[in-house]
């Protein structure tokens, strides 16, 4: 069970968040094609090594948090509230 | 009596102790305790300590089980909880750890695997099949004919190694514990306890877990030094406030941020089974586990009467019990030495000591059901009931194969040792597991690690408090002193030890619970399984209940000498968790299941409500007539607890830009006190959620969700606010519970309400169908009403503050007694909105179904700049709708198709009834239907194929609504 360094209430067991998924950017809904609306809704790189994903914080702060997390070793390089810029945008 | 001269009885039995010597200095049994047990069906003495093995063995009984497959009688070989022959039946819990689990007094204790009886065992006739159970007899034998398997099952399952458990157990209580210890560390032996006083003494708090009943390890059958040595250690110990011990707990395993699972079996009374599963989240992990002693494989090494150096020193030390009368000893280290020194000291006859490392050795036990004679490597037979062997050690690596390290194979050592290079940070290992050396050398290694531990400890939760929570500024200078240097620790010493792992001969036991002998391993290389890894899977080696404690490493050493290469480069097979077995009850805990029920609910329950549990919530389906609950509602007034309805309270400047977004209609241009139907669609264009939201003042506007769905929505709106548009000014509060919500339908309900109301015109012009008030009901101020029709009918809608509820319903019911007010349930209400021809999300539509299909085209407005699943729903216009939902009402009317009856069209499935109920209202049966677009025309014949196969022809009507498709009476 991973702790995940919330952006608001600091570290806390895995548990009390919802893992959304692989942070995926929306494509413009009037300019998309089927095929990148498509590759939006379910494709995703599941790579093994660093991804950039959201958790929501669903027992604690209701924040939505965008973390960088190493999938082979759980390792955390950043979390940041998402919707703010911050270090794991410039990296996505 | 001289210290071995324990009188010998008429032999064993009950009431008698022959084998008890007179006191040990180290013993752990009270004397002055006695205690009586049964053991199948007989009594016998205990006193207070024993455990059951160690009493029966005290009594001089010698075989406690029969094996797997051969049924072979098993007797005691490690004297511990790994005791492979020692597993027994308590009352009605099987499989208790005979060796390890304390005799309460009055106990029941039965023998497992045995029938007709422990001494005459009809299933021992498999050591004559032997040859069918041979490696991989599992692929291999009662697979043809297949018809047949069920026969073969029910003969195998008689074969079974378990005990039994009665259905009418009342299940017992389960509790959970959280820790948060800056140290954990796991072993109390004195490696563990010097660790965990040291890392104490740094300032740490500190679980210390031990799998026995009592801290000390291998000290405790020790002599005079090792006994003063355990004394002084444990005092250390108490003498910390910083120290928590558990003893009769054992570390199951270790998961990611030093997650970690404790069994701690010391929960309840002695002897009972109370587990409790104690999660901890330990800052660092100490891992001293010490050794486990290692069988030797040779023929005849699974008789009763042959036993570990270690299992005959817990037995004479702590149990001051003669484990035999004559005994022949195989020894590879000073343990062996040790154990030569007790059983001369018990008055055991050592009849030889054969040293491996001066190239003695032995290469069978002979017997039927016991050790009669000891076979040497020159031919010699020694007689002698008892067979001691010092074979050598295994590291019980487990939790450090879960924290990712590979042990290494040292032969000078002939066993693994941890990959210290390769530990992770928060991971130490000191002890036995790390290496060797004399008591002082293992203490401080342990001390010093324990101090690095929580030198460790403190920067992890330096480094925590510094990541958090936001908005509190924080350095790492507030509230902690400088970071202190690392601790160094010593390197172990490794001694020198034979390389022991089985006789010349080829045979014998490799995995005692699973009945894997050495031949089985041969024979599994030779037909080409010659991996360790699948060697283990074909012969089932290591995959019993000890899990590869005693037999991974005899295992890799044959399937290494068998395929010619070293056991380095055969490798080991991975421990994984559990480390040690645990209940289910432990596991799963108490039930933490959350009831929701509204104000209302002890009104419904004194008044014959049916219960129904819809998600989290009880509420009532009805409250014993449906139809007539529906038809109170078409023609006087009905009233409905809509308490679970879901409502999210939204404030803000840019809420019409978030409902925009959320809903598929328009949503700019609602006015204050003006309502609107929305339907929600995720980003694939699938129904999400459907509900009426309302604009109560300027920036303030109150959303209703679907019962089911308004945890989801929440975390929706949420969603797009906090990642797609964090500029937006809207704050979301759900507020479901804060008001206690009910629905007064009927062309009665404006009469009933207008007698509660204050401070509202009802009128239908100053308040008409969809607008929204507030005002003062019953007395009670800042209710919400709404004018909405789930029903079809004149409605209103109430939102009351929660804590009203009950007294807003019984007013209702009471002033309205001469207008017929009734209450309706869930079924009613699903009756008259089926006849109203409204969906339900999830009901009428499936994970699959996007909004055209669902017949809501009227709501859908493409021409929006932006909303959830908007291009989907554009490319499904386009590209063709598929399925439609629609209203059939069969060709004849008292056929209620049940619902998910398929639709049928040339042969093929072409859609199904989603929905379908008799109505009351029109006397016939009515069903909405998700078809195929070509057959949704109203006037199109469909044929239903009911569950029986029976078809019957249905009609698709001109509109879903089957009363009144106008809406009239809803606008009165």
């Amino acid at each position: 069970m991973i702790l995940l360094p919330c952006a608001w209430c600091g570290p806390r067991d895995a548990a009390e968040f919802h893992h959304v998924g692989e942070a995926v950017p929306r494509p413009d809904p009037r300019t998309a094609t089927p095929a990148q609306w498509r590759a939006y809704l379910y494709l995703r790189a599941n790579p093994c090594g660093w991804t950039v994903e959201t958790w929501y914080h669903r027992m604690g702060c209701r924040r939505y948090v965008t973390i960088e997390r190493h999938t082979e070793t759980n390792e955390i390089r950043t979390a940041t509230v998402a919707g703010a810029a911050g270090p794991a945008e410039a990296a996505g | 009596m001289s210290a071995g001269g324990a009188a010998r009885g008429g032999g064993p039995g009950p009431g008698a102790a022959p084998m008890r010597l007179s006191p040990q200095p180290g013993e752990v049994i009270d004397r002055s305790a006695e205690l009586s047990f049964r053991w199948n069906g007989r009594p016998y003495p205990a006193y207070q300590g024993d455990t059951i093995i160690s009493a029966l063995a005290a009594a001089g009984e010698r075989v406690f089980s029969r094996s797997l497959k051969y049924h072979r009688p098993r007797g005691l070989l490690t004297a511990c909880f790994h005791d492979p022959g020692c597993m027994v039946q308590v009352g009605d819990e099987p499989n208790v750890r005979g060796a390890h689990r304390l005799v309460s007094d009055g106990m029941t204790v039965s023998s497992q695997n045995t029938w007709p009886s422990l001494r005459l065992d009809a299933k021992g006739v498999n050591r004559l099949a032997g040859r069918f159970l041979t490696a991989g007899f599992y692929y291999k034998t009662f697979m043809r004919p297949r018809a047949l398997w069920p026969a073969y099952e029910a003969v195998l399952r008689r074969f079974v190694n378990a005990g039994s458990v009665s259905p009418d157990t009342a299940p017992g209580r389960q509790e959970k514990r959280y820790a948060h210890p800056d140290v954990l560390v796991t072993g109390g032996g004195p490696a563990g306890m010097a660790a965990a006083v040291a890392a104490a003494r740094a300032g740490a708090s500190v679980l210390l877990v031990e799998e026995e009943h009592r801290l000390g390890g291998h000290l405790r059958w020790g002599g005079e030094a090792d006994l003063a040595a355990l004394g002084e250690l444990a005092a250390r110990v108490a003498a910390e406030p910083g120290i928590e011990v558990l003893t009769n707990a054992v570390t199951l395993g270790r998961y990611d941020g030093n997650w970690i699972a404790v069994l701690d079996r010391g929960a309840g009374d002695a002897g009972a089974a109370a587990e409790r599963l104690v999660k901890a989240r330990a800052k660092t992990l100490v891992v001293a586990p010490g050794l486990i002693e290692r069988p030797y494989v040779f023929s005849g090494n699974d008789l009763p009467g042959v036993m570990l150096s270690t299992a005959v020193r817990r037995l004479i030390s702590l149990y001051a019990v003669k484990p035999g009368e004559r005994a022949v000893v195989l020894t590879a280290n000073a343990d062996g030495d040790a154990a030569v020194a007790d059983l001369k000291r018990a008055g055991v006859e050592v009849a030889a000591v054969q040293d491996a490392r001066l190239g003695g050795d032995v290469i069978a036990a002979h017997g039927r059901n016991g050790v009669r004679a000891v076979e040497l490597a020159d031919g010699t037979k020694i007689s002698c009931d008892l067979l001691v062997t010092a074979a050598g050690w295994t590291a019980p690596t487990a939790l450090l194969n879960a924290a990712g390290n590979r042990p290494v194979y040292c032969p000078r050592a002939a066993r693994f040792l941890p990959d210290m290079a390769s530990l992770p940070g928060d991971v130490l290992v000191t002890g036995g597991i790390a290496g060797d050396g004399g008591l002082a050398e293992l203490t401080q290694h342990a001390a010093a690690t324990g101090a690095e531990a929580a030198r460790r400890a403190g920067r992890i939760r330096r480094a925590r408090w510094l990541a958090g929570p936001a908005g509190t500024p924080r350095t790492a200078a507030a509230g902690h002193g400088a970071e202190p240097p690392p601790i160094p620790v010593p390197d172990l010493p490794v001694d020198p030890h034979p390389e022991l792992f089985a006789a010349r001969s080829n045979e014998g036991m490799v995995d005692f619970s699973e009945d894997v002998s050495a031949t089985d391993l041969l024979s599994a290389v030779a037909e080409g399984y010659d991996s360790v890894e699948l060697a283990k899977r074909y012969t089932t080696a290591t995959m019993g209940p000890l899990q590869g404690k005693l037999e991974t490493v005899n295992a890799v050493a044959i399937v290494a000498a068998a395929t010619g290469r070293s056991i380095a480069e055969t490798g080991t097979t991975t421990w994984r968790p559990p480390y040690a077995p645990v209940t289910l009850g432990a596991l799963a805990g108490q039930a933490h299941e959350p009831v929701r029920y509204s104000p209302m609910q002890p009104w419904h329950e004194a008044h014959g409500a049916v219960p129904l549990l819809a998600g989290a919530w009880i509420r009532p389906d009805g409250y014993g007539d449906p139809a007539a609950e529906a038809r109170n509602v078409r023609e006087r007034v009905g009233i409905i607890d809509v308490t679970p309805i879901g409502k999210l309270d939204l404030r803000g400047p840019d809420v019409p830009r978030l409902l925009n977004l959320l809903y598929v209609n328009k949503w700019s241009k609602l006015g204050i006190g003006r309502v609107r139907y929305g339907v929600m669609c995720a980003e694939d264009g699938v129904v999400l959620d459907d509900g009426v939201t309302g604009r109560l003042g300027e920036e303030h506007y109150l959303m209703s969700t679907t019962s089911s769905g308004a945890a989801t929505i929440w975390e929706w709106a949420e969603n797009w606010l906090q990642t797609e548009h964090p500029d937006w000014r809207v704050h979301v509060t759900p507020v479901t519970t804060a008001y206690a919500s009910m629905n007064v339908a009927g062309p009665r309900s404006r009469s009933l309400i207008e007698r509660v109301t204050e401070g509202v015109d009802l009128s239908n012009e100053a308040f008409p169908y969809m607008h929204v008030r507030t005002g003062r009901i019953a007395g009670v101020d800042d209710c919400v009403l709404w004018r909405i029709g789930f029903t079809g009918e004149l409605s209103y809608e109430l939102h009351v503050p929660a804590g009203f509820g009950l007294h807003v319903w019984q007013t209702l019911l009471e002033r309205g007694a001469d207008l017929g007010a009734a209450p309706f349930g869930v079924e009613a209400q699903r009756i008259l909105r089926l006849e109203k021809g409204h969906l339900i999300v999830g009901q009428d539509t499936d994970g699959l179904t996007k909004a055209f299909s669902a017949g809501l085209d009227w709501a859908i407005k493409l021409d929006k700049e932006d909303f959830a699943g908007q291009p989907e729903l554009a490319w499904q216009l386009a590209g063709g709708v598929g399925e439609r939902l629609v209203g059939v009402q069969p060709v004849d009317g008292s056929v209620l198709p049940a619902e998910a009856s398929q639709i049928i069209d040339g042969g093929r499935i072409a859609g199904r009834i989603t929905s379908s109920r008799m109505s009351p209202a029109l006397g016939r049966s009515i069903c909405l239907a998700l078809v195929d677009a070509r057959l949704a025309e109203p006037g199109t014949s469909l044929t239903i194929r009911l569950p029986s196969g029976q078809q019957v022809r249905a009609l698709v009507t001109p509109h879903l609504a089957h009363v009144d498709p106008d809406g009239g009476r809803m606008r009165v």
